[in-house]
């Protein structure tokens, strides 16, 4: 292991994970839920009275939110090299994975760290090591 | 209101992932590339969000009702099952192969990145699938 001391940007990453803490924060006490994205996403798909409204506006927030960057300065680059196949995997995987986990990186990465959760910590080493883990196989064991 | 203040929630949560780096999944994966060379930022991200969410959420655990008059809900499990376990390795096997998670991947589709909206629509796939298997008693994993 050896850092990457060109793309490592401390403070603005710093800054943004403030900037989530903080919308994590606003949601819980003005509106009592957790800003967990796959767990508000699935509830969309058992839609029930009451739980649409809060949902898609949460979400629609996050949709807009590169739409009014863009409207006032240039979005940072994003680079995605997987190619679709890839990627259509890594969706399906993802999209099971945090249902059946009930949580992901915001969910229990942030606000169930955030709540000293011993769930959340637990799953937040599965997702962690099993990303790792990933990573190192398709990099440096198969070389894509 | 309610839907105002999630609205603002979400929009601050995105820009916050934008900000952060998270919104680029080749960053996501430097981070991942633990064995490699890795780029630590997001370590940070994650200090600074928790480092703010542990004053909102202690705050939260005192209380019964939320500034807008709704129950808090905050999650009563604290099991430690199979499904928790199997499905943050699946999870995290998915954010290892194309570097994007639930949340930078709405952030794709609104930023217009084709790869992202693939990416989302697997996602919500594999969302209703679990539905599926969810609710049929034979796709259900024992806890």
């Amino acid at each position: 292991m050896s850092i990457d001391w060109l793309h490592f940007t401390p403070w603005p990453s710093f800054g943004g994970g403030m900037l989530i803490g903080l919308a994590a924060s606003m949601l819980i006490l003005f509106v009592g839920r957790i800003a967990g994205i796959s767990g508000i996403l699935g509830g969309l798909l058992r839609p029930r009275r009451g739980e649409i409204g809060w949902r898609t506006a949460f979400l629609g927030g996050l949709v807009v939110a590169p739409i009014v960057w863009r409207a006032i300065a240039t979005l940072p680059e994003i680079r995605i090299d997987a190619g679709w196949p890839v990627l259509v995997v890594a969706g399906l995987l993802v999209g099971i994975g945090t249902r059946y986990g009930a949580g992901c990186t915001s969910g229990h990465g942030i606000c169930g760290l955030s709540r000293l959760s011993p769930r959340s910590a637990v799953a937040v080493g599965c997702f962690m090591a099993a990303g790792f883990t990933t990573v190192l196989i398709t990099r440096h064991v198969l070389g894509i | 209101m309610i839907a105002l203040v999630s609205f603002v929630s979400g929009l601050i949560f995105g820009v916050g992932l934008i900000v952060a780096g998270m919104a680029n999944p080749a960053k996501v994966l430097g981070f991942l590339d633990i064995t490699g060379r890795w780029d630590p930022s997001l370590a940070l991200v994650m200090a600074g969000a928790i480092l703010v969410g542990l004053f909102g959420f202690s705050l939260a655990r005192r209380w019964t009702i939320s500034l807008l008059g709704l129950p808090m809900m905050l999650p009563p499990t604290r099991r430690l099952d199979r499904r928790l376990i199997a499905g943050s390795l699946a999870f995290g096997a998915g954010w290892g192969l194309g570097g994007i998670c639930p949340g930078p991947a709405l952030v794709l589709i609104g930023a217009g990145v084709a790869k992202g909206w693939i990416f989302a629509a697997a996602m919500l796939a594999g969302m209703g699938i679990f539905e599926i298997l969810d609710r049929c008693p034979l796709g259900r994993i024992a806890r």
